[in-house]
């Protein structure tokens, strides 16, 4: 058993990146995510030697990002909704140079300037593209304070695998809340091989490497992009993440990820003691996106249910799954205002009533 | 440079000058005339001299030199447009004690990477900047640079550049040399072989003050663009010495003393 501790969501995540032997943080303070940054600063060099630094923008960190993973640093930055915004630029090239590194959005409200509360406005953003280019991130979403910490090492160890960007999706309500938490051990920095593509100084035994994003001749870009499909459909193959709560008799499934997963399965519960069969499907990786059990599950359910803080996003992707078999429907509450387990209880009432 | 030798297939010929193994066999794209191609050369020949491939990682710019990497024979990353410091900061934090450079155009250290420029240098990154300034955008076809000269017609201000519309030419280096964090700052040319001489002695130490760790040298190359600027390789180095250099006059700006050239 780990060391457990009572910690809010931010800490936890930055804890667990010391942990996890990270080499290297950059980030540029933006509530609600601040604490990443400040709990870094504190306490990550003194016990590891990791490099902390705050940026001058969201710009610079994701650059920052760019120039480390590539001289084979193990290397996360943070930030919410605008300044994830700015970094897009900057992860298009990440994902073209195939450059490992962690990105974590603790998204909160938008458009624009937005408001500080959490929301799961950017699942757009985050799953779709969001940068120029046909490129993919892996995205995490944590629904816990545990998985807040435990996606880390775990976003880390996919990044490395595949040469590819991670992505934390949360929310400002997972950052802020605290939960007991089960913490791994240190991960020692040093024992980390570098890796053959880095960046680090080229000896006489081998030609430059050579980190870029840009193929001029189009029928070698076209190849650069084949090579990349090849790869995310390999992950698509084999990194689909999620969990399921009473799929086995279900009738009417809920699918929610994160904080709306919570609430979500609150609903579930009270639906279930008024002898409904509500189940829960909770995507855990958004992309790739566990397409399948929601398409398996439309062979018996009379109908489907997305909670999400926006106005339908992951909807869509439900919508694929389904294929036009179920009534999908989607119940959002947005702008940082959290959706309740009662007006989810309301809205599938509604549903059942009308399935019958 | 290497040494004076004698080829023995070429009876009677000396090698006076070669092509050091930290170039590759490329041939460039760079223009006739155009300084980029001699800016690389002297960077690699400063690697070489230095023995220090091993340990050296450039990153390259958006812009014409956007191909270095197909040229200089080490490890390198090519940044996006204006991020070129921040993505050799992110590199040198992770391995500092690499030797780490980067290499950017006046659009793109000037105008698009102004903030990365300045705060790089703020915090005395200990990398070395080679800033090519050539008074234009060369790689998008002549637009106006922020070090476009008052009069200077291009693309986008083809009745010349005009204060009242594009304000004034940027002297970054100078305003560079301000902050406590530049090591190291001067302005070169590679016009004529004198000047590529010195040129290279400040790539030397650009390298070299990296072992000091005591901040960021930075080294402005003023240069040409005779394709843009619409004028022959000969007329355009005659250009840059009258209307260039008395704008960007050549020499040391910031110089460490004594006591900052002793290792810490
Ligand atoms: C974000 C972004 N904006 C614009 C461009 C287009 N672009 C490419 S190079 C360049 C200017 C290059 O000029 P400079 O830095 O002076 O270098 P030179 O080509 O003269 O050597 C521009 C505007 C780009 N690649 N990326």
């Amino acid at each position: 058993m780990g060391e457990l501790r009572l910690m809010k969501g931010n800490e936890a995540l930055a804890e667990a990146s010391i942990r996890a032997g990270m080499d290297a943080y950059f980030g540029y303070p933006i509530t609600p995510q601040s604490e990443v940054l400040e709990y870094l600063t504190r306490e990550a060099y003194q016990r590891t030697g990791a490099t902390i630094l705050q940026a001058e923008s969201e710009v610079a960190s994701i650059n920052m990002l760019y120039g480390a993973g590539g001289a084979g640093g193990r290397v996360m930055t943070s930030s919410s909704s605008p300044g994830i915004s700015l970094m897009q630029e900057g992860i298009s090239y990440i994902a073209g140079s195939q450059i490992p590194c962690l990105i974590v959005n603790v998204n909160r409200g938008g458009p624009g300037l937005g408001t500080i509360q959490p929301s799961q406005g950017d699942y757009f953003q985050s799953v779709k593209g969001g940068g120029h280019g046909d490129y993919r991130l892996i995205v995490l979403a944590p629904a816990t304070v545990q998985e807040m910490a435990d996606f880390v090492l775990d976003g880390f160890l996919l990044a490395e695998k595949y040469r590819n960007p991670v992505l934390i999706l949360t929310d400002g309500a997972l950052g802020q809340m605290m939960e007991k938490v089960e913490l791994r051990d240190q991960v020692d920095r040093s024992v980390r091989p570098v890796p053959a593509w880095a960046t680090v100084g080229k000896p006489d035994s081998r030609p430059a490497n050579v980190l870029t994003s840009l193929f001029i001749q189009p029928e070698e870009m076209e190849q650069v992009n084949i090579a990349l499909q090849k790869k995310y459909a390999e992950i698509e193959a084999a990194e689909v993440k999620y969990q399921t709560v009473h799929m086995e008799d279900a009738d009417m499934v809920l699918v929610a990820y994160g904080l709306s997963a919570r609430i979500s399965r609150k609903a579930m519960e009270l639906c279930r003691a008024n002898g409904m069969k509500v189940g829960l499907i909770r995507p855990i990786t958004l992309w790739p996106y566990p397409y399948q059990v929601i398409r398996d599950a439309a062979k018996q359910a009379k109908g489907f249910l997305t909670v999400e803080m926006n106005a339908g996003q992951m909807v869509e992707d439900v919508r694929l799954a389904v294929n036009g078999q179920r009534p999908v429907e989607h119940y959002g509450r947005m702008g940082g205002i959290i959706p309740t387990p009662e007006e989810i209880v309301s809205v599938l009432e509604r549903m059942y009533a009308s399935a019958s | 440079m290497q040494e004076l030798d004698i080829i023995d297939e070429h009876e009677g010929l000396s090698l006076v000058c070669e092509k050091p193994d930290t170039l590759k066999d490329a041939r460039m794209h760079y223009c006739p005339g155009c300084g980029h191609g001699v800016a690389h050369r002297i960077i690699m020949e400063a690697v070489a001299e230095l023995g220090i491939q091993e340990k050296t990682i450039g990153v390259a710019p958006v812009g014409c030199s956007v191909f270095a990497y197909h040229y200089m024979n080490i490890d390198m990353q090519e940044a996006a447009h204006g991020r070129a410091t921040a993505v050799a900061t992110g590199i040198k934090r992770v391995l500092p004690d690499q030797y780490v450079f980067t290499y950017q155009g006046d659009g793109d250290l000037a105008a698009i990477g102004t903030a990365e420029t300045i705060h790089t240098v703020n915090r005395g990154e200990n990398i070395m900047i080679v800033f090519i300034n050539n008074a234009i955008y060369g790689m998008t076809g002549g637009q106006m640079a922020p070090t476009t000269l008052f009069g200077q017609k291009t693309s986008t201000s083809p009745y010349g550049r005009a204060q009242e519309f594009n304000g004034y030419p940027l002297r970054i280096t100078e305003m560079l040399a301000m902050l406590p964090g530049a090591f190291y700052v001067t302005r070169q040319a590679v016009n004529t072989p004198g000047n590529v001489r010195k040129a290279k002695k400040a790539i030397l130490n650009g390298f070299k003050y990296q072992e000091l760790k005591k901040g960021t040298s930075f080294i402005e190359i003023v240069s040409n663009c005779p394709t843009n600027w619409g004028l022959t390789p000969v007329k355009s180095n005659e250009w840059l010495v009258e209307n260039m250099l008395p704008a960007y006059p050549l020499g040391d700006i910031k110089l460490p003393s004594k006591e900052d050239l002793i290792h810490a």
